[in-house]
């Protein structure tokens, strides 16, 4: 059994989809999806239970059968350590925006939550592949029901948003498919494990740019506030939440994994971009006009600092980006839902029009407070524990990036103290009235789970950073010619 | 006496199959009684395409080994028993699309005969094995499909169609035919393997004649596969045809096209391999070029997928410029969802068209996809499989075609097709985002009252170029193998 689980979890949701497409009932649909996503979330826990992280050969939970022979492509899936604390995001952050779209009553609830289950197919399939091309195929069927997401039940401006969404991220990923199909023909299988490293720059880029719009670092980023503003909240919450995860696992498992010479010659550069995304992102939340303008900048803050982290190449700063990764993900799914349970009580994101929403909404203010709190890095946060596991893994390659991440971690605790006091404290807003109720049962109960993780992760976030993989233990699979763990390249 | 050559009548089957349903459709336009004809003359027209499907199997069951017959005019190999496999579904899927379409009670015998004929001819040219039955093959289907373009008498765009498709038919007709004269007399021979070797033999490699005869088949191939900078007659009459007939033409028309222009060009012109795969390659690049460009600023649907068809003939001319063994079957293998969801495509269109009564533009598709869950659904598949978007065969095929070019080293046609992909998915994802995110009352479109017709023959044909569009990727394996075996009788 345990050598399906990969397996399950790619094609439950899928199967969950098809069901809820057919079935001529929408009133199910909503109810239905809920339960998949949930009983997706108990695999990953039965999972949890059964997982190995300190297996040193081979992906758990493997398993591969040849789709075609042509090319020597196969269905090839299963974990490695980090892939399996990403899925775990992925579904965990899914069953929470799914339930959140039940509890909001979205409209046309066959296609939604059908395009939701979808979605949640195609994240934990990049997560699990275990050949390039499934891995390709899934990273664009992630395209699809986020097209339509932002698309249908998006804003008003939702029409230009998924047009510079779409193009953005096809550029990347278009390119990314030229360099799939160059480097599996050029060593002759696409599986991830078999195949061995090329040394080619062109490969490399091809892959990495596809992930730096993906994630998005600095300069990339073009699609990503009016995507954020424009979706409808819990769709920006995957998206920042768990989409962008996508990038962080290529960059691990892809640029780190098949092209180690490259990644060394461009690490600079990319740590560069990553430290301007950081102070950049950092200040634009700071100035954002509203609430989501924040999350979505500090999102491209934190991506950044997660970047420094995987191109320490330290084990340290890895498993500290791992665990900021998934960290992150928790916050800013919280963050994006609180924002769509504010907006809908006032209308408005616009910091200016509100203001005051602490008094007489405790649980809203808990709530909030308790996040921001994480996000800012506190001290014995899991943020604060990720954050220092990658400043101190970039240390030892060069102090002056750990100094420039730690003013972003200064800049964090700006635009986070500034977002929670321009919501809950001062005088209240004129968009905020006195009949704006207080966070109902239904909200909390899909917000607090979330918190609860992180709250988890604080008390002990070594759950995470100390099984991810070390000198002993490899990343993920690979051929016995390279060291353990890519922090001991010379 | 003249002496007669043996005739291997089953190796011809799939053709005669479908004229023979081509005659009992004209007979029946006399014979039945009015009530009767459309039902009998559609139904007897899809056992016809029927029959070709289940003879072409046949053929491709019984035939291991390629050889020529009938005083090696004829070639028969499973390359051309795939090709016919694929004519042969594509005519059965227009019959379901064309039933429902209005059409004047006096030509629908004519209309269902035309058809099959036409896939006669299509089926007939695939198997070609010199330059006289290519012509005549040719010729053949393009006489039914001037006349199917132009039946719909009282409408003017249709005769307009009608007049510009045969006479820039015509035009490429003039060329190949000139081209074939050339090479004939360079040559001295017809037969495809016979041109290669007496151009082998007679060191004619170099000669002006026979290159300039090339080029002219070439040019004559790409007027029928609509590739740039042949297409122009392509927007028009696409957009002046009966939908139904479009669908066709989209799907098998280019499909044979193309496919002979691989099997001429790797069996007659193999020692000019370095000349025709450049050739090739730059008409590729115009069609993607032209294609895509001219497709972004279209408002009409069928003009669009008129552009989108010329872009993807560029797509195929890929393959076949990469000349091995990977991109014949990569060819084969994109025109099963190709041909589908062409077909499919324009049959959602003639469904709204009806429902208008007016041309389909992407403003009045606005919320058809919620109007009509399965039709819309079918046109979002068909367009993520226009698109290349994986869980469509689309992707599978875009990633065999680039595989190929890189297999020959030309990875900057990989980068070409890449980044005509990336055109192509606006004005794709544009039809999405007018049939799904537009709700018709944001333009302030009248409701269409009452409940759409029915159309269950259509229904089940978009129904089934789903099925086929998307289970091309999931079941990838059986068809790359029939596939493999068919491009193994091409000397790649």
């Amino acid at each position: 059994m345990s050598s399906w689980l990969a397996t399950i979890l790619v094609f439950l949701p899928l199967g969950g989809a098809l069901l809820v497409w057919l079935l001529p009932v929408g009133r199910v649909a909503g109810p239905l999806a809920l339960l998949i996503a949930l009983t997706e979330v108990g695999f990953w826990i039965n999972g949890l239970t059964l997982i190995d992280f300190d297996r040193t050969s081979g992906p758990s939970f493997d398993q591969q059968t040849t789709w075609f022979s042509d090319l020597n492509v196969s269905y090839h899936v299963g974990f490695s350590a980090f892939s399996f604390w990403l899925a775990g995001l992925a579904v965990v952050v899914m069953a929470a925006a799914i339930a959140y779209g039940f509890w909001v009553g979205r409209e046309r609830p066959r296609a939604y939550f059908g395009l939701m289950l979808f979605l949640t197919a195609a994240v934990v399939g990049v997560f699990a592949s275990e050949d390039l091309l499934l891995f390709y195929v899934f990273f664009e069927a992630m395209m699809i029901p986020l097209y339509v997401l932002i698309g249908v039940w998006g804003g008003p401006g939702r029409l230009g948003a998924t047009v510079k969404f779409v193009i953005y991220t096809m550029a990347g990923s278009l390119l990314m498919l030229a360099a799939v199909i160059v480097f599996g023909l050029s060593s002759g299988s696409f599986d991830l494990v078999d195949s061995n490293p090329s040394n080619s720059t062109w490969l490399f880029l091809g892959f990495a740019i596809a992930f730096a719009v993906k994630a998005p670092l600095f300069p990339f980023h073009g699609w990503l506030p009016d995507a954020y503003r424009e979706s409808s909240p819990e769709v920006a919450a995957v998206l920042s939440g768990v989409i962008s995860k996508a990038a962080i696992f290529g960059f691990i498992r892809i640029c780190l994994g098949k092209f180690p010479g490259p990644f060394d010659d461009f690490r600079n550069v990319i740590l560069a971009l990553a430290v301007v995304g950081l102070v950049y992102g950092s200040l634009m939340a700071f100035r954002a006009p509203d609430v989501r303008g924040v999350i979505a900048y500090s999102s491209l803050a934190q991506m950044g600092l997660i970047t420094i982290g995987v191109f320490s190449l330290t084990s340290m700063g890895v498993s500290g980006a791992v665990l900021q990764a998934v960290n992150h993900g928790l916050i800013s799914a919280t963050l994006f839902l609180l924002a769509g349970a504010i907006e809908r009580r006032t209308a408005t994101g616009s910091l200016n029009r509100l203001g005051g929403m602490a008094r007489g909404r405790p649980a809203l203010a808990t709530v909030l407070m308790v996040t921001g709190v994480i996000a800012l890095a506190v001290p014995g946060s899991s943020a604060f524990a990720g954050e220092f596991l990658i400043l101190a893994g970039i240390f030892g390659f060069g102090w002056g990036w750990a100094v420039a991440g730690a003013t972003g971690i200064v800049l964090a605790a700006m635009y986070m103290l500034r977002l929670i006091s321009a919501v809950l404290h001062k005088e209240p807003g004129p968009a905020v009235s006195d009949a704006a109720l207080d966070l109902r049962p239904a909200e909390l109960g899909i917000v607090v789970p979330l918190v609860a993780c992180l709250l988890a992760l604080s008390m002990w976030p070594a759950a995470i950073s100390e099984r991810v993989g070390d000198e002993n233990t490899p990343l993920f699979p690979q051929k016995a010619e390279f060291p353990a763990f890519p922090g001991s390249v010379p | 006496m003249i002496q007669t050559p043996s005739v291997d009548w089953f190796a011809l089957s799939p053709s005669l199959v479908a004229l023979g349903a081509a005659a009992i459709c004209l007979l029946s336009a006399v014979l039945t009684p009015r009530w009767l004809l459309r039902p009998f003359a559609a139904f007897v027209c899809a056992l016809g395409f029927v029959g070709g499907l289940v003879m072409a199997s046949l053929v491709y069951w019984k035939t291991p080994e390629a050889h020529l017959i009938v005083a090696d005019a004829v070639s028969r190999d499973r390359f051309a028993a795939v090709a016919q496999l694929i004519v042969m579904g594509s005519g059965l899927l227009a019959v379901g699309v064309s039933y429902s379409a209005r059409m004047r009670q006096d030509h629908i015998g004519e209309y269902y005969a035309l058809l099959a004929t036409a896939g006669a001819g299509m089926a007939f040219l695939v198997q070609a094995g010199n330059l006289m039955t290519l012509f005549l093959g040719l010729e053949w289907f393009s006489v039914c499909l001037y006349i199917l373009c132009a039946i719909e008498t009282d409408l003017v765009g249709s005769l307009e169609a009608g007049l510009k498709y045969l006479i820039i038919g015509g035009m490429g007709s003039a060329v190949l035919l000139f081209g074939s004269a050339l090479v004939y007399g360079s040559t001295g021979e017809l037969g495809f393997s016979a041109i290669a070797d007496a151009t082998r033999l007679h060191d004619l490699s170099g000669d002006p004649i026979l290159l300039v005869g090339l080029a002219m088949i070439l040019a004559g191939l790409a007027f029928k596969a609509s590739a740039a900078p042949f297409h122009m007659w392509t927007p028009d009459v696409y957009d002046g045809a009966p939908t139904p007939v479009t669908g066709f033409m989209a799907a098998a028309t280019k499909a044979v096209a193309l496919v002979l222009a691989l099997r001429l060009l790797s069996v007659a012109f193999p020692e000019k391999e370095d000349v025709w795969t450049i050739a090739v390659a730059f008409l590729a690049c115009a069609s993607l070029a032209w294609g895509n460009l001219a497709a972004l600023v279209q408002t009409r649907v069928k003009r669009l997928l008129a552009y989108s068809s010329i872009s993807h003939a560029g797509f195929m001319l890929i393959a076949v410029a990469a000349a091995n063994q990977l991109g014949a079957r990569a060819l084969l293998y994109y025109l099963i969802p190709y041909a589908a969801i062409s077909i499919g495509a324009f049959a959602v269109v003639a469904a709204r068209e009806r429902e208008l009564g007016e041309t389909v533009t992407l403003e009045n598709l606005s919320g058809f996809g919620w109007e009509r869950p399965v039709l819309g659904a079918a046109m979002f598949t068909f367009m993520l499989g226009f698109a290349g978007f994986p869980l469509t065969g689309g992707f599978m095929g875009k990633f065999l075609i680039f595989s190929a070019a890189s297999e020959r080293g030309w990875n900057w046609l990989v980068i070409v097709g890449v980044a005509a992909t990336l055109v192509s998915l606006y004005y794709y994802l544009a039809v999405i985002r007018a049939m799904y995110m537009r709700p018709a009352a944001e333009l302030g479109l009248a409701p269409i009252g009452g409940s759409p017709p029915r159309e269950v023959l259509l229904t089940s044909a978009v129904v089934a170029a789903m099925i086929v569009n998307v289970g091309a990727f999931f079941a990838i394996q059986p068809l790359v193998d029939l596939t493999r075996t068919a491009a193994q009788a091409l000397p790649l």
